[in-house]
């Protein structure tokens, strides 16, 4: 529904004001309370706030003009949401982002964007003509490119920053308990010792690197260059940490002979790409790890160290490794066991598609039981995934070669894939793992083994 | 073969270099300091910061003492003795100077009076002053070389009329007409100077707006004060063409619609901006890189490209400002003395030193939105303060951006008299992180203007005493 906001009654006998700016554009989110415009009256300069929330259809006052109460200032269409941009949304879901680097199989690779470099001899404008005015702007504790700039800086005292750098603390991870967040020389203490006992925290507050001893200054042996962390990276970089030293971790090894399976994909992949799909390994494996998950119980589980039990999953969502320019995401198929291969290769598809273009919600990342990463797209023999805690296992899938294979006394050439499964061993065992594989395997082989 | 060697060579002898030479001696470094000028203090002491606020203080005493006469003394228009007025203006300037010379002596820091150029990365050739050579090796160097005034192609023709910044602040003359080309804060400053003291001063801006990228609400009321000051203040008009005539130098001003007009003045002063002196140092023999706006590039510690070469102040980026040179410069001293420390500002202050001053610190309103903050303005008119009124004048505003969840002091922007000391209280609440609670809870002596900080912080909770905004639910 579109509203009209409207300049109301403002008191003290005034009738009509000048309007002297607006902070509004078409398509802004507002919420009831933003200030829309200002308008100056013959006593002061007031702000007028919209009394309604949603997006900005029309904006009907401009710089300038002269408004009398009563009159439109901009209209409202309280339908819409307001949304924060996608960039924040995903990011609030990053924090079950994590694995082993992993790619789709689908040929395009995308090419990590540059990572943004930090460089702080940046002026605003070029001389010649150049509007001083300008100049003179402080580029308030910039050491990255405005684009990339933090939210606000550090609530914490110059005294307190340089603290925190000399206890080798990352004060931007420091939590404050002052007034406002403020960040207190207890505070940095507090962050400290906990980091020297090997305090537990929650895998989305890690610091990157917390705990290292401070680097060395490499800039004494040759010229340097220090770049900015990307969100996903640094999600990425805290996850893997987290499960790296929480995990006991072993990998299984085991080949399947999928000949016949690239056969079929061959034949069927007209009729997926109809529906929508690509009929890919990637598919394939996710519905035969879907049901090795029901098969196998203890695969579809987390562990609850601190209680010594074990949650066990009555759902099955896999997780996809996705490499993205930003880098990797893991958008989750929800209840693969229920889908058929085609439906799995129309969703992942979409969710690889979403994923890199970040379009993916942080919904769509979350809930994983388990994670499939594809690097058959770009070859290797075999790699040992990392784990993606709270889960237990990851299956890792290279690049299938042509390989001589003994049949019946005779070598033949075979299509043969390998594949890396990595587990929790606090949970499963060798011989478990061992099992769970050789049924991924014969399924691959076989698939009839998948209704036995 | 060096002739001398030094720990720390420090090239320049301003608000960065002097800075640096300073602490380097206090922690016990050996340095030495290169400057042609017989005592330090670069631009901002001989023909920058300090010749030009003597005489804004002139100005606005001038202006005052116009004022008065509402009050009931009546002044006669002044008479300006410009030898007198020059005499005290040089006679600040080397005061100061020669203060400095003294520190140099007292902290034992060997000057070279001279300039300095790279002959490799761990050596430099001096030049004296006297024409003589010699070479300083050094483990480690700051350059601080600053900063020149950008000069407009096409204006070297009518030479003996065109003034930059140097030649205004030498007060060879009052003008009865003068061009100021540029809108920002030197050209608005010297304009005011020189209206003050009789000349007619017309301002061409290239931009829409005068102070481009500074609040538009601090402009708005910075040009309440000073409209009447200027004889013309022309907006998106360039000034092009100079020619010299019997009379004067005639000017074409062209605006946004092509629109050409010539108009005559006695003097052209050019502010339209300063650029880094790093073209003629050698820095390819010493491989430390310049990015493409011709700042040396370096490093949160200030670090340039070559190993155990730093650079601070104007010549390494913006702001270009001196405070932020001498911290910068400190900061670097700090690092080469081995400590773990970065250049880290959560706000650095500027001021524009017009009649009202224009100050700001911190994040501003359009900075706030663009980075997507919740954030609220509060905005205190001195319309309210009864020191404002004890002044005679109630033409400035005070406000604070406002985180809105933490309710922590983002930035401040302040347009009044003394707008400049009052920004250094923003300053260090913004550092502290320091709440609108926080402020608000701070005893202000009153009658002060300081106590506009105080009430604007009392606005984001709509509790201030002086003015009537309750918070909107």
């Amino acid at each position: 529904m579109i509203e009209k906001i409207v300049v109301p009654d403002i008191g003290e006998n005034v009738v009509s004001g000048k309007v002297v700016a607006v902070h509004v554009r078409t398509g802004d989110g507002v919420a009831v309370d933003d200030t829309l415009i200002e308008l100056e009256t013959d006593k002061a300069v007031v702000e007028i706030p919209s009394t309604a929330a949603g997006r900005v259809t029309e904006v009907l006052a401009a710089e300038g003009d002269e408004l009398k109460v009563g009159d439109a200032i901009a209209a409202v269409d309280t339908a819409a949401q307001k949304t924060g941009e996608a960039g924040r949304e995903l990011a609030s879901g990053q924090e079950e982002i994590r694995g082993a680097p992993a790619e789709e199989e689908a040929p395009a690779e995308e090419i990590p964007g540059p990572e943004k470099k930090i460089d702080t001899a940046e002026p605003k404008a070029a001389p010649a003509q150049a509007d001083e005015g300008r100049d003179l702007i402080p580029a308030a504790a910039e050491k990255v490119p405005a684009e990339q700039k933090p939210a606000a800086p550090v609530p914490a005292s110059p005294a307190i920053r340089r603290l925190a750098r000399e206890l080798g603390a990352d004060i931007q991870a420091v939590r404050g308990t002052g007034p406002g967040g403020r960040i207190t020389e207890a505070d940095v203490k507090t962050h400290v010792r906990i980091r020297l006992e090997g305090g537990r925290t929650a895998a989305a507050g890690m610091p990157v690197g917390a705990g290292e001893p401070p680097l060395p200054d490499f800039s004494r042996w040759g010229s340097v260059e220090t770049v900015e962390l990307e969100t996903v990276r640094r999600l990425t970089a805290a996850s893997t940490a987290v499960s790296w030293r929480t995990i006991p971790h072993v990998t299984q090894f085991d080949k399947a002979d999928i000949t016949a399976l690239e056969d079929f994909l061959k034949q069927n992949a007209g009729e997926v790409a109809r529906a929508g799909g690509k009929l890919t390994l990637t598919p394939v494996l996710t519905r035969i790890c879907a049901q090795a998950l029901v098969k196998f119980p203890r695969f579809n589980a987390s562990l609850d160290a601190n209680h010594g039990r074990l949650i066990l999953k009555h759902y099955v969502h896999i997780g996809i490794a996705v490499d993205t320019p930003r880098g990797l995401l893991v958008p989750v198929v929800r209840n693969a066991d229920a889908k058929r291969i085609t439906e799995l290769a129309v969703e992942i598809a979409d969710l690889a598609e979403r994923a890199r273009n970040k379009k993916v919600t942080a919904a769509e990342i979350a809930g994983g039981c388990f994670t499939i990463s594809n690097q058959g797209g770009i070859g290797g023999v075999g790699f040992t995934p990392i784990v993606f805690w709270p889960q237990v296992a990851i299956l890792g899938i290279s690049r299938a070669a042509t390989e001589p294979v003994a049949v019946e006394g005779q070598f033949q050439p075979r299509r043969i894939l390998p594949l890396s499964l990595s587990y929790d061993h606090r949970v499963i065992d060798g011989a478990d793992a061992a099992r769970f594989l050789r049924w991924v395997c014969a399924c691959l082989e076989q698939p009839m083994a998948l209704l036995l | 073969m060096a002739d001398r060697k030094t720990s720390l060579a420090i090239i320049g002898g301003g608000p960065g270099g002097y800075a640096a030479a300073f602490l380097a001696a206090d922690l016990g470094l050996e340095a030495t300091l290169v400057d042609p000028a017989v005592n330090p203090g670069g631009a901002c002491l001989y023909r920058g910061c300090i010749p030009s606020k003597a005489l804004l203080h002139v100005a606005r005493l001038i202006g005052e003492a116009r004022a008065a006469w509402e009050w009931g003394v009546h002044f006669d228009k002044p008479k300006i003795e410009i030898d007198q007025l020059r005499g005290w203006k040089d006679k600040v300037v080397s005061q100061l100077t020669g203060g400095l010379g003294r520190l140099v002596k007292e902290r034992k820091i060997t000057h070279l009076q001279g300039t300095a150029v790279f002959e490799d990365a761990r050596t430099l050739k001096v030049t004296d002053v006297q024409g003589g050579e010699r070479l300083l090796g050094f483990d480690q160097a700051i350059i601080a070389t600053g900063s020149e005034p950008v000069l407009l192609p096409g204006f070297d023709g009518a030479a003996e009329h065109i003034w930059t910044s140097r030649q205004a602040l030498e007060l060879t003359e009052i003008p009865k007409r003068l061009l100021v080309i540029g809108g920002g804060y030197i050209g608005l400053e010297l304009g005011t100077v020189y209206a003050a003291l009789g000349a007619g001063v017309s301002v061409a801006e290239m931009t829409p707006h005068l102070l481009p990228g500074v609040d538009r609400e601090l402009v708005r009321f910075l040009r309440k004060g000073i409209d009447p000051l200027f004889e013309q203040i022309l907006l998106q008009t360039t000034a092009t063409e100079p020619k010299v005539q019997k009379n004067g130098v005639k000017v074409s001003l062209k605006n946004e619609a092509g629109e050409a007009s010539s108009a005559l003045f006695d003097k052209i002063l050019v502010a339209v901006g300063r650029r880094p002196k790093a073209g003629s140092l050698g820095l390819e023999k010493a491989e430390v890189q310049v990015n493409e706006n011709g700042f040396i590039a370096v490093d949160e510690k200030r670090r340039t490209s070559a190993p155990g070469i730093f650079a601070v102040g104007d010549v390494a980026g913006q702001p270009m400002l001196a405070h932020k040179a001498s911290h910068e410069a400190r900061i670097a001293v700090e690092v080469i003395a081995g400590k773990n420390v970065v250049y880290e500002p959560a706000a650095i202050p500027a001021v524009v030193f017009t009649d009202p001053e224009v100050a700001w610190a911190g994040i501003t309103e359009a900075e706030a939105k663009e980075r997507g903050l919740a954030y609220k303005v509060s905005r205190y008119p001195w319309s309210a303060s009864g020191r404002s009124a004890t002044l005679g004048r109630s033409d400035g505003l005070t406000k604070l951006v406002v985180e809105t969840d933490s309710e922590r002091i983002l930035g401040a922007g302040i347009v009044g008299p003394g707008a400049g000391e009052l920004i250094a209280e923003a300053v260090v609440a913004i550092e502290m992180a320091a709440t609108a609670t926080d402020l608000g809870l701070c005893i202000h002596p009153h009658p002060t203007l300081s106590e506009t900080l105080k009430e604007a912080a009392e606005i984001f909770h709509g509790t201030a005493t002086h003015i009537h905004r309750p918070k909107r639910k």
